[in-house]
């Protein structure tokens, strides 16, 4: 039987997954991008499941708009990346140290 | 129910094995293809779930929009590949390290109430004739209507975000001033000369 357990078990490993290639990917900006997606793809997991184990669409309501936020964030990190790359000829992170944070 | 379990098994291997494939490939475009594949099973596993109306959005809008603006800013700019990825970070081992030890205490947390109740609660089956679009708008509409109307603007400041990062005056490039073409008189363009008419010859 396919339960709760089962998607909370994928949705873990994709979490998991996605913090490794942060860590994994460190010089690529795009790279790290996208692994936020994925990070929110297993926040998306977790919210339908539950959503569906306790029976409120409530839950699904949340995903609608983890979609939509994370499509804004999308657009905005996409145009900062474009803006970074057209000034500084590269998008590796480590090479951003101009704020010495 | 057993043929549900074989789908999901499927899918979720298929789903790991294209999030793996996004953190390991080496050329970028190859990551999107894999979150391409990713995005899609995951859609299919909601679909399992019965949450009809976003495993659509989810392709409709992930697939559809997000991962081709991703696909277009990666081809866009010219990344040398090579010098970019050129074997792991110093902190890969440590950071796999701590990846696969929340891994084990997570599944082992979500595991360790239901091996008390002999196997994985499963989700109760809706009634017939219930719609998942129609309950989500129900709820969207009405109790949530303010947040929608958030959202909205969220994606407005995303268009204006957006838009005005990447704009740029180029020096030297030809456009029209259509506001001053606009303006523009008969008198500022033609000149009437008076003058006495010419005698026949």
């Amino acid at each position: 039987m396919i339960g709760l357990e089962h998607y909370l078990t994928l949705s873990a490993m994709l979490f998991v997954l996605s913090i490794a290639g942060i860590v994994i990917n460190r010089r690529n900006l795009i790279l790290i991008l996208m692994c936020i997606e994925l990070m929110l793809l297993a926040v998306n997991f977790n919210f339908i499941a539950f959503s569906r184990h306790l029976g409120d669409d409530t839950g699904q309501v949340f995903v609608f708009f983890i979609l939509t936020v994370a499509a804004a964030e999308a657009a905005i990190g996409l145009a900062i990346l474009v803006v970074l790359f057209r000034n500084r000829r590269s998008i590796n992170v480590q090479e951003l140290n101009t704020m010495k944070g | 129910m057993l043929f549900q379990a074989i789908l999901f098994y499927l899918f979720a291997t298929v789903l790991i094995g294209a999030a793996l494939g996004v953190v390991f490939s080496r050329n970028p475009v190859h990551a999107v293809m894999f979150l391409v594949l990713t995005f899609f099973q995951s859609s299919m596993l909601w679909l399992l779930a019965e949450a009809e109306f976003l495993a659509i959005v989810l392709v409709l809008v992930y697939v559809g929009a997000v991962m081709v603006l991703f696909l277009f800013v990666v081809m866009m700019l010219d990344i040398n590949v090579e010098s970019i990825q050129r074997g792991l970070t110093r902190y890969a081992p440590l950071g796999i390290g701590v990846a696969l030890l929340m891994a084990v205490e997570l599944i082992q947390l979500i595991w360790m109430r239901s091996r008390v109740d002999a196997g994985a609660t499963a989700f109760a089956p809706y009634p017939e004739g219930y719609s998942n679009t129609k309950a989500l708008g129900s709820v969207l509409y009405t109790e949530h209507v303010y947040a929608f109307e958030i959202a909205a603007v969220i994606l407005l400041l995303a268009i204006v975000a957006a838009i005005t990062l990447t704009m740029r005056k180029r020096p030297g490039l030809k456009v029209q001033n259509i506001s001053e073409q606009v303006a523009v008189r008969a008198k500022d363009r033609i000149r009437v000369v008076k003058m006495d008419a010419e005698k026949k010859q």
